[in-house]
Formats: C-alpha cells, structure tokens, sequence
C-alpha cells in the first residue's frame, strides 16, 4: 500500500523533505513508520515516540494500522499563539 | 472562513467581524513576538502550519469554546510566515453580553490552541535559530 508522509517544523530540517511516498506492507501502523524513521536519522533517536501522530488531517492513535491512500504526519511539540 | 493568514492582523476588522449590538463587551487577546525566550535573545520567529489540519483543529478548539460559553462570540486569526519582535502572532476576540465570560472564554481560546493546533515556531536570534519545544521534549 501507498502511504503519504508529510514532514514538518523539525522533521523537515532532520529529513531535508517536505514528504515522501512510501511503499508499506499491509498491517503497518503509523507507530511502525515513526520507528523506520528514528531508525534512518540520528537526530529523532531518543525520541521513543512522537508526542503526536496525524492520519489524513486529524490526530490519531499510533498504533493505528495505516490504509493505502493514507496522509500520515507526525506532529512535533505544537508551539501556535 | 480561515483562521490563518499570511499578512499583518487587523485586529480592529476582527472586532468588527465578531461584536453583536447585544454585547456589552470584547476581549481583545494578541500574542506578540517577545526579543527574549528561556535566555537567549529572539530577533524573530518564522511561523509555519499543516495548512488544512490546523483549520480544521482551529475550528474544532472554536466549537468547544462555544459548547462551553454559549453567549460568547469568538474570532480567532493566527499569522503565519515571517514576523519580528513586536509583531502579532495570533488575535482573538471574544464578545459576549457581560465581560466575564468574555475574559473566561479568550483564556480558553488562547490555552486549547496552543495545546493542539499545528503550528510550529522557529525562533532566530544572534545564538542561531531553533524550533521552540522540540529540544525541551527531545531526548
């Protein structure tokens, strides 16, 4: 299945992307996804989990399995107003 | 109707847009870029947003603030992009018949959107530039 992963704020600068399209077997959760991540860059290492997951545009629980066609984004520590 | 902006906030048009004949009251909220955070010196911050899901969770805080202060009326304009010291990140207004709730109804505006909107921060300074919470949760 085909996922789109969007990066923002920090995991832009850490990934050098504005999103990727990634090819993922079925059954795989965004929680999945964050590890593949911390796993590739250095810099999200120590961070177990990100302190907030987004699926198609609206918060959502990590561990839930992703579907194809998915927007997944992980959120970094909000900082609006 | 958008709650994010490129451009300088109107606050006074923002007024306009939400004040009743019936209410005796407006709170008028504005967040500012401060020249100072945990230290170190801010000469500006470069706001950026996950366009549509920020509109959408702006709404969702507006929607509860009106579950839970229903006379209150509640506008809300956050400024994205480029802004320096003194500049206004965010205005909201909350008008209602009588000026406690209006107060009460502006602090959980303000408290909500800064718990769950994504928005993000990066603050630059004569020390280098940085996204403000990332390293205080990192690590």
């Amino acid at each position: 299945m085909k996922v789109r992963l969007l990066f923002f704020a920090v995991l832009r600068d850490v990934t050098g992307k504005r999103d990727d399209l990634l090819d993922l077997p079925d059954g795989t959760s965004a929680d999945d996804v964050w590890r593949r991540l911390c796993d590739q860059h250095a810099a999200l290492r120590g961070y177990s989990r990100p302190p907030m997951t987004a699926i198609n545009e609206s918060y959502a629980d990590p561990e839930q399995v992703l579907r194809d066609g998915d927007e997944l984004a992980f959120i970094p520590p909000v900082a609006g107003g | 109707m958008s709650y994010l902006t490129d451009s300088p906030i109107d606050s006074a048009a923002l007024v306009r847009s939400v004040v009743r004949p019936g209410d005796g009251a407006y709170v008028l909220f504005e967040g500012v870029v401060r020249n100072h955070n945990e230290g170190k010196q801010v000469e500006s911050i470069d706001y950026e947003a996950y366009l549509p899901m920020a509109e959408k969770e702006m709404a969702l805080v507006i929607d509860d603030v009106r579950r839970a202060y229903p006379d209150v009326a509640v506008a809300v304009l956050h400024r994205l992009g480029h802004l320096v010291v003194g500049d206004a990140s965010i205005a909201i207004v909350c008008a209602s018949p009588h000026r406690a709730e209006a107060f009460e109804a502006c602090r959980m505006t303000i408290d909500r959107i800064k718990q769950t909107v994504p928005i993000w921060k990066k603050e630059r300074g004569p020390d280098g530039e940085e996204w403000v919470g990332w390293q205080c949760t990192h690590g």
